[in-house]
């Protein structure tokens, strides 16, 4: 029996081993860090509660193999009798309120944290459409003042295997939504037609895009660099062909941009008026 | 017991009509119970074949066999047909042939209305499946409907979609009614609440959930008809209506209809563990109470399905405390069934190694669902392959294994032969390995960023999903396997024994193998 015991033991020291290795080694079998304050502090709390799980688990399929190992019939094990245990009822009732309590606290910190949409430097519209993103830049008193369409830019021929895929497959197009560093950006989402969802995993920030509904989001991103994310709320036909793309740029390359832009759309109402 | 059955015998029993009026015409909770199992299986190939159509198509990026509008209509249809056609009326065919044997009465309560609520079934899945075939297609908007794209934006077969649900819906209430009225009214005289079998217990509180939650979806697609074609804007927000009321409406039925799917798994998952344990189930009173409260939380937690809608912050916290309190009483069952096998003396059995990995899996995707309650972390989760990993854990490795588990675990009696052994072990390992091949790596392509629900996908997520596909189609093929020891053990077998299995306990185990057409036309007494 003790050599069964200590096989277990073995066993569960190196799955052990093997979890610990794979969350190391493997960064792209988990959740992104990503690149915003809330994005760090959620993969925090995914890896936090990812291990107090695992805890329980070993202790309960732990209890479960020693059990399977020495309490077989073909070993001669007798049944016991007993039943019932209030104690015991009451224990594995009052230890995981007290884990959950451990886990809501700093939950509710990040959730605080991602509601708080005020004080914001810029405000960008996205609003959805079957099968594309619009994008719209907004003054102090939310007037527009660039707007543009953002669509899938993988040529079909990718799609259909006939020629080969990009690396970016699925997650290119055509005018991607640029803001600056440092700043933090307010995003008010909607949607002219079904329910979509804007999803940027680096930023953690997903949010629905719903017809007659204005919601909230915020970014502040650090670090410069283009960010690929998908619509995620099913929308019809084309829901798997609507990515985001965000290039987040130096606050001065980003002035230089928006002038630029603002121009253009000028001459272009200039057009239109004549 | 058995003098019982056999001065019945002597009294105005029958056999079962001849030919197919057997089957139109029976009352009788055996037939109807073995007809609703059947249904319930054929169901689970047609849902099975349309997995492997999704499955085919996500082995690897680009489009190759399926276009994304045919792809959707997969997707939805799986779901539909998973959850209404095949687990649903698995578990009623099991209560059905089960509780009147488990609690001593001759028959359910209500057996004309029994056999109406299964006749319902076909005709209903008939039309739903019929809109495959329709020009516009079939429903295409995920099985959970979302206004307005089931809406405004739906295809024309949406119509045959909603009466398909009505009907559905109509018959799971009278068989939740049927079930009701049968435990509280026909239990053997000594059989207090508190003595009835846990699968029994566990149905009863289904039961309820049933009748509380039913009509609620029938509110909801009865709205979707009236947005349809009379002109209102429940859903729709150019017309003031509200696409955010549709998903709450939704969710209030369908939380608890995820553990209307789950909680008689709970009860067999007892029953055998603590057979082939040969020891009296651990905690049977606080097993009561823990399956009463998750029924009763399962109210008050639908909105974190809905996390990323924009609810306020105060919605948003209720919502996710409240979820995350369900561990408590999930915690305590599982702790129970540990603490059942704790010191028994253990024998593994095709029904015994269901349980087991029922409790294992079902526990990972217990696992997962705290993670997902956690509201900032289920921004990251929402709407990926995370939450299609975690809730096949829970439904597939967890109430389908439950299901398979029972069948195995019950065969004998039904049919009074033994089953193969070797070859229920080999489907046992063939479904364990398949499932966790395609459901494990869901979880690092969810995390890794992938969105549920699309045909084609970026070149990150390739590996995982080759995996995905190869479990899903050795779990897929397995199922024929169990088809075949189906038919072999309905045909012949070593024949079973009363008892048939070492440990069992309770009412089921006193009538003889195969189970009379008619029994406890006396009621036994239950000390």
């Amino acid at each position: 029996m003790m050599s069964k015991l200590s096989s277990i033991a073995r066993t569960v020291l190196a799955t052990l081993c093997v979890f610990a290795g794979a969350a190391a080694v493997a960064a792209e079998y988990n959740m992104p860090v990503g690149v915003t304050d809330v994005s760090r502090e959620i993969q925090e709390l995914h890896m936090t509660i990812f291990w107090i799980c695992v805890v329980i688990g070993v202790l309960v399929f732990g209890a479960m193999l020693v059990s399977m190992v020495l309490h077989r019939k073909s070993l001669g094990a007798t049944p016991a009798t007993f039943h019932e245990s209030t104690k015991l009822e009451l224990l594995w009732t009052v230890i995981p309120i007290v884990i959950l309590v451990v886990m809501a606290l700093p939950a509710t910190d990040v959730l605080v944290k991602i509601y708080d949409t005020g004080g914001e430097d810029m405000v960008v519209e996205v609003r959805g459409y079957q099968w594309k993103w619009q994008y719209k830049y907004l003054d102090e008193e939310l007037n527009e003042q660039v707007s543009f369409f953002s669509n899938l830019a993988t040529p079909r021929g990718q799609i259909l295997g006939q020629s080969e895929k990009g690396e970016n497959y699925l997650l290119e197009v055509d005018n991607e939504l640029v803001i600056p560093t440092d700043t933090k950006v307010r995003f008010l989402l909607t949607s002219n037609d079904v329910i979509h969802s804007w999803w940027v995993p680096d930023f953690g920030l997903k949010r629905d895009a719903i017809p007659g509904f204005i919601n909230e989001a915020w970014a502040n991103v650090k670090e410069p660099g283009v960010y690929r994310g998908q619509c995620t709320e099913l929308c019809g036909k084309d829901h798997g062909f609507m990515p985001v793309v965000v290039r987040v740029v130096p606050k001065a390359e980003f002035q230089q941009w928006y002038a630029a832009q603002l121009e253009a759309s000028a001459t272009e109402a200039l057009a239109m008026a004549n | 017991m058995s003098a019982v059955i056999e001065a019945h015998h002597d009294d105005h029993d029958h056999g079962p009509a001849k030919g197919i009026t057997r089957w139109l015409y029976t009352t009788n909770h055996k037939d109807i119970g073995s007809m609703y199992l059947w249904f319930s299986f054929i169901m689970f190939l047609v849902g099975g074949v349309m997995a492997l159509v999704i499955r085919a198509e996500l082995f690897q990026p680009g489009l190759q066999f399926v276009e994304p509008a045919l792809f959707n209509q997969m997707t939805t249809n799986h779901g539909l047909i998973m959850v209404f056609g095949a687990i649903m009326p698995a578990f009623v065919g099991l209560a059905n042939w089960m509780v009147p044997l488990m609690i001593g009465a001759p028959d359910m309560a209500l057996p004309r209305m029994n056999n109406l609520s299964f006749w319902i079934l076909p005709f209903a899945f008939g039309m739903l499946l019929s809109t495959l075939f329709m020009e516009s297609g079939g429903p295409n908007f995920g099985w959970t409907f979302y206004a307005p794209l089931s809406t405004t934006y739906a295809p024309d077969s949406v119509t045959y979609f909603i009466f398909a649900v009505h009907l559905a819906g109509a018959s799971s209430i009278m068989g939740a009614i049927n079930i009701i009225a049968t435990i509280l009214n026909m239990r053997a005289p000594g059989m207090t609440l508190m003595k009835m079998p846990m699968f029994v217990w566990t149905w009863l509180i289904t039961a309820y959930l049933l009748i509380a939650v039913m009509p609620v979806l029938a509110g909801a697609v009865t709205m979707m008809l009236f947005d349809i074609h009379f002109g209102t804007s429940f859903f729709d927000a150019s017309g003031g209506g509200d696409p955010v009321l549709f998903q709450h409406v939704f969710w209030f039925f369908g939380h608890p209809e995820v553990y209307i799917m789950i909680l008689p798994a709970f009860g067999i998952v007892s029953h055998i563990i603590s057979t082939f344990s040969r020891k009296p189930l651990f905690g049977y009173d606080s097993m009561v109470y823990a399956t009463s409260s998750i029924a009763f939380l399962s109210f008050i937690v639908w909105a974190h399905h809905m996390f990323t809608v924009g609810m306020p912050l105060a919605g948003e916290l209720f919502f996710m405390y409240a979820t995350m309190l369900i561990a408590v009483p999930t915690g305590v069952k599982v702790f129970n069934w540990v603490s059942t096998m704790w010191r028994g003396s253990m024998t593994f059995e095709t029904p015994m190694l269901f349980a087991l990995a029922f409790i294992f899996l079902f526990t990972i995707g217990g696992f997962s669902g705290l993670m997902l309650a956690i509201a900032p972390a289920d921004f990251q989760y929402h709407d990926t392959y995370f939450v299609v990993a975690h809730f096949h854990y829970v439904l597939v490795s967890g109430a389908l294994f439950s299901i398979f588990g029972a069948v195995y675990f019950w065969l004998p009696k039904w049919t009074g032969h033994m089953y193969n052994e070797g070859l229920g072990k080999l489907h046992f390992w063939l479904s364990f390995i398949g499932v966790n091949v395609a459901f494990f790596p869901m979880h690092f392509s969810g995390l890794a960023g992938m969105p549920r629900r699309i045909p084609d996908y970026a070149l990150q997520f390739a590996d995982f999903n080759a995996w995905s596909t190869v479990g899903a189609f050795v779990f897929g093929i397995s199922q024929l396997l169990f088809l075949w020891i189906l038919v072999q053990t309905i045909r012949a077998g070593q024949k079973a024994t009363t008892e048939v299995w070492e440990g069992s306990e309770g009412l089921e185990w006193t009538v003889p193998s195969p189970a009379p057409y008619h029994t406890f036309a006396e009621p036994p007494k239950v000390a």
